[in-house]
């Protein structure tokens, strides 16, 4: 194999009609789909020899850990940096997420993500950026558990392969349950877990998860989401219940 | 009298650390970044964070993590500011632990800690080894925090192109240009925070983010704010060699027992354990890098003859790995496809860090009046090599000062930011959509992509851990030339919408000045001092070099200044040696 194929569906901005558009860029070992871009930056010509303008999208730490550069490869939401030619089949296929409207080309506009994070109050409200001495002890079990949960890179696979999510419905996705659970465990944030209870109770919430999992199947570091889901489904309840009775 | 208003260029741990801190003293803040803050380099770090917690009963103090830091930057850094990062290293901490940041734990419950490089005893907290990432998840969500409450906004997606600076010299906002819009607004502060992140990518490949282009910092420079040090590059020993990027394993890894060698008439050869009996495979980075240097390029053993060295785990307890090193362990599956718990790693030293970077006082101020720097675009704390699990602490530390810094300047300004004249804004505008301009009108024969890539070439093949004073000659006239070309060359976009393009010619063209600072700094330099090592002069020269390299901007090229002397206080300068304990 000395060049690679790829098919890459295009749109000019926001409000613009999407087309596709065929590439060949020059082999090399241990390639993966951002070094394909790359190579299209540096000579942005189609397989038919017309030129064209570089391929926009978006990339950071290429090595899977910023969350920036996810796309949908050979019809599969994933980062294109860890996403490795070898293991591809061509033509290799490079799509926008669908959940998030389209910037340019393969950028997408997830804010509405760190939004979600905000309503369910994803944080652990501390008294200030000083020196207060240790924070609370913690078994390395309950460490270990959490730090799963810790590792999300609000990348937006989970919220791509729900069926729940997209622009029309309010829901605000899985990794926002992944992190209410998290901050809902520790010892201090857990001083604020009815807060984040009631924003999961509301629209957007909780409520609007069918339980398909196709979220924790797609995530990246493999976050055990669906648990944080049934987790705080229990949580609700009681809440709930405890709210009723009061 | 209205909130003091603080710009603070660059959302990684640094930005976000001065951010608070200035909205803690009352300020009100915005954050400028490329990419969402979340997203920042600083989540690239895998192995931890320094501080003498001293939980492993092992008599660690402030004192002793003071010490193996000046020492391990072979005496270049200014000794007060290092003993009071030190000195604030437990505190923060026990503030990130408070945070949130699930910090890996002792059977107690207590923070564990991990040995590292450079040091004798156990001082680096980690998470796994995503420790950066966690750090910094933390920052935003309580910047995000700040953010619901109106203390704090945020300009994602906005790349800072200048300076505006009034006609007394002082810096009086910046301007910054909206990534899909191409809009370019002027944004009026009472002061701004440089928080900007190291410039590795000169380099081209090298263990960093992308965004680390050091196009912000050279911005500076270029506008009157000293540079400092700019020589000394770090080269850390063990990245999985690539071609888009130099994928980092941590040193944590050794810091946890990994051992490096190569094979020797069919044996293998711990050869950092051979030549530095003391410290073994956790040698600082520079003193590591060059061994494998020796072994693999004038020995000739690299591994298959190719520049290649063993980093092996193989023999340590999984279970352990897993709780300890997990990220790194999945990355280099992931990307190289070899299990590490079962085969050895490949590995080669990589460009890594920037320990120079703008100057500034002890209190994080520039020398241009109402410009601060923080994190690895200033020069502080390091001097001539950064100890493993010092930078996350600097840029955090740094932040804590300059922050509130920036408040206390702001205050005692008698012009505010809401005074200055509509002029001054249209102006600095203008000047930069005249560039921006500028290059959407090139259209010459030369290709600026492959211009980048001959200067990465040319840099890392003359700048790096040997250096030539011939060859950084020959680098700099190569600088020159390239740089001539690439005034003819042609930008592929001319769009008027999330138009990349733009920035990378905005960039490269800074590059070029950035690179002359390296190679000149270099140059000048007459002495072989932590990364810096040239074979000419291959002794460090405390009589002559124990100094701050200062750079100032001239259209004809950098001036150097050496005059400032390193601030000595009891530690005094000495051989400095790791085949022996010190
Ligand atoms: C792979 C790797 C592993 C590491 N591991 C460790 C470790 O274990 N321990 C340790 O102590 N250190 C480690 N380091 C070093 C450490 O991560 C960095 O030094 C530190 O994170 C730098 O933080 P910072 O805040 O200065 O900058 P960064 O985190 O680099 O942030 C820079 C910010 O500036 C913004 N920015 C840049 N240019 C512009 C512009 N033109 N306009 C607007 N915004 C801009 C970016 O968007 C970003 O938000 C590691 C480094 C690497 C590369
Ligand atoms: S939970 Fe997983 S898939 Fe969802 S945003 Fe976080 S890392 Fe990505
Ligand atoms: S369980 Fe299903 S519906 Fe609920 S968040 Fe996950 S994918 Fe969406
Ligand atoms: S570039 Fe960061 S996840 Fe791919």
């Amino acid at each position: 194999m000395d060049e690679i194929r790829l098919k890459i569906k295009r749109q000019d901005g926001p409000d613009e009609l999407p087309y596709w558009e065929e590439f060949a860029v020059p082999y090399g070992p241990k390639m993966n789909v951002v070094m394909c871009l790359q190579a299209i930056q540096n000579d942005p010509v189609t397989v038919e020899g017309l030129p064209t303008t570089p391929v926009v999208w978006e990339c950071s730490c290429l090595e899977e850990v910023c969350g920036s550069c996810t796309m949908i490869v050979n019809g599969k939401v994933r980062q294109s940096c860890s996403a490795l030619v070898d293991q591809l089949e061509q033509p290799i296929t490079l799509e926008p997420m669908t959940k998030f409207p389209v910037v340019r080309d393969l950028r997408v506009d997830r804010s509405k993500m760190f939004e979600a994070l905000k309503e369910a109050g994803a944080w652990v409200t501390v008294d200030g950026y000083f020196d207060l001495g240790p924070g609370p002890r913690m078994a390395p079990a309950d460490q270990q558990k959490a730090y799963h949960f810790s590792r999300c890179m609000v990348c937006g696979c989970c919220c791509e392969a729900c069926p729940q999510y997209n622009s029309r419905s309010p829901f605000m996705g899985a990794f926002v349950m992944g992190q209410a659970f998290m901050f809902n465990t520790h010892p201090i944030g857990a001083l604020e877990k009815e807060k984040r209870l009631d924003a999961l109770m509301g629209v957007g919430g909780l409520g609007d998860c069918s339980n398909a999992q196709n979220c924790e199947k797609a995530c990246p570091k493999n976050i055990p989401l669906t648990e944080a889901i049934a987790r705080l489904g229990w949580d609700t309840t009681i809440h709930m219940i405890r709210k009723f009775l009061r | 009298m209205a909130k003091p208003r603080i710009i603070v260029v660059g959302g990684g741990l640094s930005g976000l650390m001065s951010a608070l801190k200035a909205a803690e003293k009352g300020a009100d803040v915005s954050i400028f970044s490329v990419v969402p803050v979340r997203r920042s380099h600083s989540v690239c770090a895998q192995g931890g964070i320094n501080a003498a917690l001293n939980t492993k009963g092992e008599g660690d103090s402030v004192e002793a993590h003071t010490y193996d830091t000046v020492y391990g930057g072979d005496f270049l850094a200014h000794q007060s500011v290092v003993k009071k990062m030190c000195v604030a290293a437990p505190g923060l901490i026990y503030m990130f632990d408070r945070m949130g940041v699930m910090f890996n734990r002792t059977k107690e419950g207590l923070l564990d800690l991990r040995l590292f490089g450079g040091v004798k005893k156990r001082r680096t907290c980690f998470s796994g080894a995503t420790t950066g990432q966690q750090l910094m998840y933390a920052l935003d969500e309580q910047i995000r925090r700040h953010e619901a409450a109106g203390a704090v906004r945020k300009f994602e997606n906005f790349e800072f192109a200048s300076l505006m600076i009034d006609g007394e010299g002082v810096c009086r906002g910046i301007t910054a240009t909206d990534k899909d819009t191409m809009e370019t607004r002027a944004f009026a502060a009472d002061a701004v925070i440089m928080c900007t992140g190291g410039f590795n990518h000169v380099y081209g490949t090298c263990t960093n983010s992308t965004h680390c282009t050091g196009y912000a910092a050279t911005e500076v420079y270029k506008r009157g704010a000293f540079f400092a040090n700019p020589e000394f590059v770090q080269f850390h020993p063990t990245a999985i060699p690539g071609t888009d990027k130099c994928r980092l394993i941590s040193e944590a890894a050794r810091g946890e027992g990994g051992r490096v060698w190569v094979p020797r008439d069919g044996k293998p050869w711990y050869f950092l354990e051979e030549w530095y009996p003391a410290y073994g495979n956790t040698v600082p980075r520079d003193i590591a890098a060059r061994a494998i240097w020796k072994v693999v390029k004038e020995m000739k053993l690299g591994v298959d003859g190719e520049d290649i060295v063993y980093l092996d785990l193989t023999h340590l307890d999984h279970e352990a790995l897993a709780e300890r090193l997990e990220g790194i362990l999945e990355l280099y599956e992931k990307f190289v496809g070899d299990d590490p718990r079962k085969v050895p790693m490949k590995v080669f030293p990589a460009v890594h860090y920037s320990m120079g970077g703008i100057w500034v006082d002890g209190d994080h101020r520039t020398s241009m009046k109402g410009l601060f720097a923080a994190g690895e675009c200033d020069y502080q704390y390091h001097g001539a090599n950064r100890l493993g699990a010092n930078s996350l602490l600097s840029a955090i530390y740094s932040g804590t000062v300059a922050g509130p810094a920036a408040v206390e300047y702001a205050k005692g300004l008698t012009k505010t930011a809401d005074a200055l004249p509509a002029s001054l804004l249209e102006e600095e505008k203008g000047r930069q959509d005249d560039i921006n301009k500028k290059f959407i009108g090139m259209d010459g024969p030369e290709n600026p992509h492959l211009l980048k890539q001959e200067l990465s070439k040319w840099l890392t093949d003359h700048a790096t851990i040997v250096r030539f004073n011939k060859n950084l000659k020959e680098l700099d006239a190569k600088i020159s030339e390239i740089k001539e070309r690439f005034a003819r060359s042609k930008i592929s976009d001319t769009g008027g919408f999330a138009n990349d393009e733009i920035f990378f010619m905005r960039t490269l063209e800074n590059q070029f000045d950035l690179a002359r600072l390296i190679v000149l700094g270099a140059l000048g330099r007459e002495e072989s001092r932590g990364s810096h090592y040239k074979p000419e002069t291959p002794k460090r020269d405390d009589e002559k070099w124990l100094c701050v390299t200062k750079c100032e901007y001239s259209p004809e090229g950098p001036k150097f200044d050496y005059s400032e002397k390193v601030e000595i206080l009891d530690i005094k300068p000495v051989a400095r040696r790791y085949d022996v304990a010190h």
